[in-house]
């Protein structure tokens, strides 16, 4: 990037199942603020607002038009982005391009979902082929559920193990003051949850939730200026597979992966040899328990088939040597168009060490965050305490 | 811009009212082939950033660039979808490609808008409270506009009508045009009213189609084509949505748009340093109100722009030359092929379309109804300042 881009100010609403007390509008106008404040900054310094959300998930056709008001973009340039569960990691990204690229100084970068205003399973299913697919589409549970069955084919775990990620999410969750599910639960909890679509059990799944995250992000003046606290977006990198292409019936497939991808990538741009090492917290995108167990080891925190046995000896623990999702995760709060930026958002918390009480016990420098969507498409964020590090 | 973004390749399918023979991806897959032979440029080696423009709403896919992954690019690479028109495309690529991340990227937009019905789609546009139960669609919602405007400056139906009968008779030279002829003011004022003021010939028609685009940063521009056209400006700016907070007679955010994009490009006299413009006209007041906005003429002046002649094809600033979206292009398209038209014009490569000796052309698309979201994108045929 021609220019350093800097996260100076964000902000994240109450998320919950139920937000009767606001109207999309309010919702993310709610995070706006929250961010503005956060930054000290009113709404007129801002030189462009983007937003991510998709129209289909609430039923509303160019939801960035009607959002305009709520979101401080009348009379400012703009744009509206949709892709998937990413989007709010791509928004991000449309943020660092427009302050690198020199045109603006000071983005404000906007994800959202209202989940309780549409029906998220029907429309996820809608994913699928029109053809080819749709007469079977299970939407995420389904497709989860063939990752978890071929994952514990494969290496031999067992339900128990992602039943911890679902402990530890929920109990990260309790920590974290603007988490939907709070849940003091344990590992006979999980297991005696609600099956689904087999292994993927009620407690092995995201919640649908309401909410909205907003964050700014500058150049370096400004964020030397303004900021006493900034953090650094040091690389980012996107990847895709096509649909079809990955089924995740079989998790030993070879094909080139999205993850691993991705991961490779960033890491060869970072000069990063050893991620575990390198990174102090992760923020990744797992709408399922079994999805974080593949993150370990598609970001190479682990060999191919030892994740479970990563979750099992605590190493992903809040206090543990590589914590991973300290802030209850998407199995904890999953507002779709805002889950992605919220991994951004909460990773650079830690790094500020404003995270409260998900604040991982360790001195965290560096920050690797990723978000999961389309079909299987990945945005991974790299963040820093200092801009050269 | 002290770094410099090019447009280096163009692609547009035919514009019909219904390809039935293919999917949303085959029409991609068409223009994208025909990019890529045309430029030279190889889809692995080449390209390292796509961006789409169309809906979900309109594609019947949630996610809809899912069903064009493969044929865009997107394999193990970047890949995005914006919700909005085209002309917002060459305005995030050129972002990319100054921010330093990207050199090559590829733009596409595609709607197949005889798949589905625009009045229901439209609809949901509007806000779920207070005004999508009231049956809104951009046609009513156009016709309170239209009507404000008409009022406020005493703009007439005859000069809606000359911007329909300009446009489809230059449609005529355009081969990707499907409506187009030489009428007569009265063929056009005979048009039965969709919803009044306007006719169902003030109406952009039902079209299916893509466009793709190809981006280039400076330093590549040169090894791709002979004939680079430079983005020399580019603003976007977003009005009110509720059409009662908006002057409906004015179009405020057109023109920051287009102060943006004009101060990035070093304009100060649009009407004189500008040679063309191509502007999208869903209705043909529209392109009296863009005008306008666009600092062509002064506030309510569009109506006599156009009586006068001055947009007409051998006028002094021919607008539309090509037939503007009255000749039928599809929503979320307008605007890539308002820049493409535009940069065709630059390349000197408009055919029978052709104005002599363009220099500078100004491409506008907006999103929204009533033009909530503007997008100004201004081309030279070389990078530099005007002045």
């Amino acid at each position: 990037m021609k220019r350093k881009v800097a996260i100076i100010g964000g902000g994240q609403t109450r998320h919950a199942a139920r937000r009767h007390d606001v109207n999309q509008v309010e919702l993310v106008n709610e995070a706006v603020r929250a961010a503005l404040a956060d930054a000290k900054m009113t709404i007129d310094e801002i030189d462009a607002v983007l937003l991510g959300n998709m129209e289909f998930f609430e039923g509303c056709h160019m939801t960035d038009c009607w959002l305009a008001d709520g979101i401080g973009a009348y009379g400012k340039p703009g744009l509206k982005i949709t892709t998937g569960g990413t989007v709010g990691a791509t928004i991000v990204c449309a943020g660092a391009h427009h302050v690198a690229s020199g045109l603006f100084d000071k983005v404000l970068c906007i994800g959202f979902e209202k989940q309780e205003e549409g029906d998220t399973g029907a429309i996820l299913s809608g994913v699928a082929h029109p053809l080819f697919g749709r007469s079977m589409a299970g939407a995420a549970v389904g497709y989860f559920a063939m990752m978890g069955s071929s994952y514990m084919a494969a290496w031999g775990a067992k339900e128990e193990h992602s039943a911890m990620v679902a402990v530890k999410a929920r109990q990260n969750a309790r920590k974290n003051r603007y988490a939907h599910l709070k849940l003091d639960i344990g590992i006979q909890d999980v297991l005696n949850s609600r099956m689904l679509a087999y292994p993927i059990r009620m407690l092995d799944m995201c919640p649908a939730s309401n909410g909205a995250c907003a964050m700014i992000l500058s150049d370096e003046k400004t964020a030397r200026d303004r900021c006493a606290r900034p953090v650094w977006i040091r690389a980012m990198d996107t990847a895709h597979n096509e649909q079809f292409e990955i089924s995740w019936r079989d998790v030993l497939d070879r094909r080139p992966k999205f993850s691993t991808t991705c991961a490779s990538r960033i890491y060869r741009k970072l000069g990063v040899a050893d991620p575990a090492a390198y990174f102090d917290v992760f923020e990744v995108y797992e709408p399922a328990t079994w999805a974080e167990l593949q993150w370990y080891e598609d970001l190479g925190l682990c060999a191919p088939g030892q994740g479970f046995r990563l979750v099992e000896e605590g190493k992903t623990g809040i206090d543990g040597p590589m914590p991973v999702n300290p802030s209850g995760g998407v199995l904890s709060t999953n507002c779709i168009g805002a889950s992605a930026m919220l991994r951004v958002w909460e990773a650079a918390l830690q790094i500020r060490g404003d995270a409260g009480g998900h604040q991982v016990p360790k001195e965290v420098r560096r920050a690797l965050t990723t978000g999961y969507g389309g079909t299987n498409w990945t945005v991974m964020t790299a963040l820093s305490r200092d801009p050269e590090d | 811009m002290s770094d410099r973004v090019a447009i280096v390749g163009i692609a547009q399918t035919a514009f019909s009212p219904k390809r039935a023979e293919a999917n949303y991806a085959e029409l991609a897959y068409e223009v994208i082939e025909r990019v890529l032979k045309d430029t030279g440029l190889d889809m692995a080696r080449d390209i390292d950033n796509s961006i789409s423009c169309s809906h979900d709403i309109w594609d019947g896919q949630t996610i809809s660039d899912i069903g064009i992954t493969d044929v865009i690019g997107g394999h193990l690479r970047n890949e995005e979808k914006m919700a909005m028109d085209g002309s917002t495309a060459v305005y995030y690529g050129a972002i990319g490609i100054l921010s330093g991340e990207f050199r090559c990227t590829l733009l596409l937009a595609h709607t197949k808008m005889s798949q589905t019905n625009r009045n229901i789609v439209n609809n949901d546009a509007f806000d779920p409270i207070y005004t999508r139960l009231l049956g809104f669609d951009y046609t009513s919602a156009a016709a309170l506009q239209a009507r404000r405007y008409m009022h406020a400056y005493g703009i007439t139906e005859e000069h809606t009508a000359a911007v329909v009968r300009k446009n489809l008779g230059n449609a005529v030279d355009n081969p990707r045009a499907h409506n187009r002829g030489r009428l007569s003011m009265d063929e056009i004022l005979r048009s039965p009213f969709v919803s009044d003021p306007i006719r169902s010939m003030d109406v952009a028609p039902d079209t299916d189609g893509a466009v793709a685009v190809v981006l280039a940063s400076g330093e590549r521009a040169a090894d791709i084509t002979d004939t680079p056209v430079w983005i020399r400006g580019m603003g976007t700016c977003y009005d009110a949505h509720y059409l009662g907070d908006r002057d409906l007679a004015g179009c405020m955010a057109l023109e920051r748009a287009a102060a943006r994009a004009y101060g990035m490009a070093g304009i100060t006299d649009p009407r004189r340093e500008i040679d063309v413009v191509e502007l999208g006209e869903e209705f043909s007041y529209q392109e009296l109100l863009w005008t306008e906005g666009l600092g062509i003429c002064g506030r309510g002046e569009g109506g006599k722009l156009v009586a006068s002649g001055v947009t007409g094809r051998n006028g002094e600033l021919p607008v539309n030359p090509s037939g503007g979206l009255l000749s039928g292009v599809p929503a979320n398209v307008m605007g890539l092929n308002r820049v493409a038209e535009a940069a065709l014009q630059v390349m000197g490569k408009a055919g029978g379309c052709q104005v002599p000796g363009v220099k500078c052309a100004v491409a506008q698309g907006h999103s929204g109804f009533c033009g909530q979201h503007h997008c100004v994108v201004v081309l030279g045929a070389d990078g530099r300042r005007s002045r």
